[in-house]
């Protein structure tokens, strides 16, 4: 059966919730894991195993948050990601909006893409070629 | 010194289930300062516990290849506190496990009663993996605690 978005929102809600410790009021669209929901490196782990548990999906590592492209010399420059890192990292994440990280891509910037949204579309996505 | 919160291995089913056992002493350092007049075993060492028997739990499952780190307390909560005297029994099952990291649940018991829940993460860093600083060889599965598991003829690194 399909899970309606609002649905996988809800779910999503609630992995974060209890992976990070905050309000579900807390956990909105278009909040950002790392800045506003205070995750560290090692919740990103954790909240891919709990969105494995929930909807029952398997998400390869560096699927949903990808972990390769910032040690590949040709992608990152001056702390700033290249064209060809850019054009890289759009392809492994169709679940990011990238407009305003386009405008100026530098790398500390790169957990701004880690939007609550995103993962509701990442989940959403595996959901469909599940089903 | 025995960084040891655990004193023996009571059931263990390779990559599913671990239980350990924890007896309070009065006779441990820590309860004469956690609290004066009244000893309280601290909440912080039983998270250790469960920690040390799910580790080896974790760390039998992948034949003790690489070294299993406590990476995060994913949730922990106690009802009631031990005090010298009381057998901690902890309970650890494997709820997932892969090439990165494992992620677990356990339940603390006083006696036969449960009095908590201590559900944790932990990460694989593999014996190459020297770029995080970290000895070549494997500090987290010492003697001590391959020791623990002789009574259940486990199976260690080829």
């Amino acid at each position: 059966m399909a899970m309606s978005r609002d649905e996988v929102f809800k779910k999503v809600e609630s992995v974060l919730v209890d992976a990070l410790g905050v309000d579900d009021d807390e956990v909105t669209e278009e909040a950002t894991l790392t800045g506003d929901l205070g995750a560290e490196s090692i919740d990103f782990l954790d909240i891919v195993f709990r969105l494995e548990k929930a909807f029952e999906i398997k998400i390869p590592r560096g699927e949903l948050f990808p972990d390769d492209i910032l040690n590949n010399p040709d992608f990152v420059e001056n702390g700033r990601m290249t064209t060809a890192g850019l054009t890289q990292l759009k392809r492994s994440m169709p679940h990011a909006n990238f407009s305003e990280f386009e405008k100026d891509p530098s790398v500390s910037r790169m957990p701004d893409l880690f939007t609550v949204k995103a993962i509701v579309d990442f989940v959403a996505l595996k959901l469909n070629q599940s089903g | 010194m025995r960084w040891m919160w655990i004193d023996t291995f009571v059931a263990f089913e390779p990559g599913k289930r671990a239980m350990a056992v924890k007896n309070v002493s009065r006779s441990e350092d820590h309860l004469h300062d956690h609290f004066p007049g009244f000893p309280v075993m601290p909440a912080s060492l039983m998270i250790e516990g469960m920690a040390q028997t799910a580790g080896v739990l974790v760390g039998e499952a992948r034949r003790f290849r690489e070294k299993v780190l406590l990476a995060k307390i994913r949730r922990a909560r106690f009802d009631d506190y031990c005090t010298p005297g009381d057998r901690i029994r902890y309970e650890a099952f494997i709820e997932a496990i892969d090439e990165a990291a494992a992620t677990t649940r356990g339940i603390v018991y006083k006696e036969d009663r449960p009095i908590g829940e201590v559900d944790l993460m932990f990460s694989h860093a593999d014996n190459a993996a020297t770029d995080l600083g970290l000895p070549g060889h494997n500090f987290v599965f010492t003697d001590q605690f391959m020791d623990l598991l002789t009574a259940f003829n486990v199976r260690t690194a080829d």
